[in-house]
């Protein structure tokens, strides 16, 4: 087996390692997405009450 | 009294210097996290017991020592917003609570993943995963108080007197491992004492935890920011920074 294959085989346990991290990786970037775009909709949200109050 | 603290503790300013910080934080996490893995399924070498499989103890391991972190630390900011009715206080409570439940979450999701080639099963009820199953609920409890109360501040009192409670619970997790016999090992890396695995295994393990405590840093500015202009959308500031 290539070093390669090696690595992504992981013993035998390459479902339980790589599920693992897989599922780490999406919920850590997953809870940096969320609060980023709840930020841009929420000033855009606000931009738009003000201007709609100034007319 | 006005102290330099006091002025970096108002919303509008922690508001402004939270941006400033969060793409320092943010490397720093994408830096630490890409060595502790790359330490951890590459540098060390295989378990003499559980060969690769315990290569999850980078994910799992971080994930529970973050559950209890954020946990004491969403319940002293309950007790200062409670005690001292600091408003960035209430704030970083709310901030912490769903990061929190998440990362309870994974530590009990991975853990699950690897106790099914290790111990044959993917859950018992034993006192460590059960304590931790508890954390997940208090998270939930203070979650859902902060969103049954349209007033924000009479729901952070609420929600911060759950916090407090559940405090109990995270001695209980720290020491489940050795008050009862649970299926799950005890410690590996303890407060006293040298830790009990090799320094090739160990210091990715740091190297990872310092990720996430990076990350929930990260994360939580982030959050606390969207919290405040939420709760301060009425005020001049936020309306003198929007966008024309």
């Amino acid at each position: 087996m290539s070093d390669m294959a090696r690595f992504f085989d992981m013993g035998g346990y390459a479902l339980y390692v790589w599920s693992a991290y897989g599922l780490v990786a999406v919920v850590l970037a997953a809870n940096v997405a969320g609060p980023w775009f709840r930020q841009r909709r929420l000033l855009r949200r606000l931009a738009e009450r003000d201007s709609a109050e100034e007319r | 009294m006005r102290t330099p603290f006091n002025h970096l503790a108002a919303p509008m300013h922690f508001y402004r210097w939270g941006a400033r910080l969060v793409p320092w934080l943010g490397a720093c996490t994408v830096v630490l996290l890409a060595l502790g893995w790359w330490g951890g399924l590459v540098l060390a070498p295989p378990d003499y017991q559980q060969g690769d499989g315990f290569r999850i103890i980078y994910v799992h391991v971080p994930s529970a020592w973050m559950s209890l972190f954020v946990y004491v630390v969403m319940a002293g900011a309950g007790a200062v917003a409670l005690i001292w009715r600091v408003k960035l206080a209430e704030v970083l409570m709310a901030a912490s609570a769903p990061l929190g439940a998440w990362f309870t979450f994974l530590a009990l999701a991975t853990g699950s993943i690897w106790g099914k080639p290790m111990w044959g099963t993917y859950w018992v009820w034993d006192a460590r995963l059960t304590s931790e199953l508890i954390l997940l609920f208090l998270y939930l409890g203070v979650i859902a108080l902060l969103a049954a109360n349209e007033d924000r501040r009479r729901a952070s009192r609420a929600a911060a007197v759950l916090a407090l409670v559940g405090v109990v619970n995270v001695p209980i997790i720290h020491f489940s491992v050795q008050w009862w016999s649970t299926l799950h090992q005890g410690p590996s890396v303890g407060s006293f004492g040298a830790p009990s695995i090799h320094s090739s295994m160990l210091v990715p393990l740091l190297v990872s935890a310092l990720a996430f405590k990076c990350y929930y840093l990260t994360v939580l500015i982030m959050r606390a920011r969207c919290e405040i202009v939420e709760r301060e959308r009425n005020s001049a500031w936020v309306r003198e920074m929007l966008p024309r």
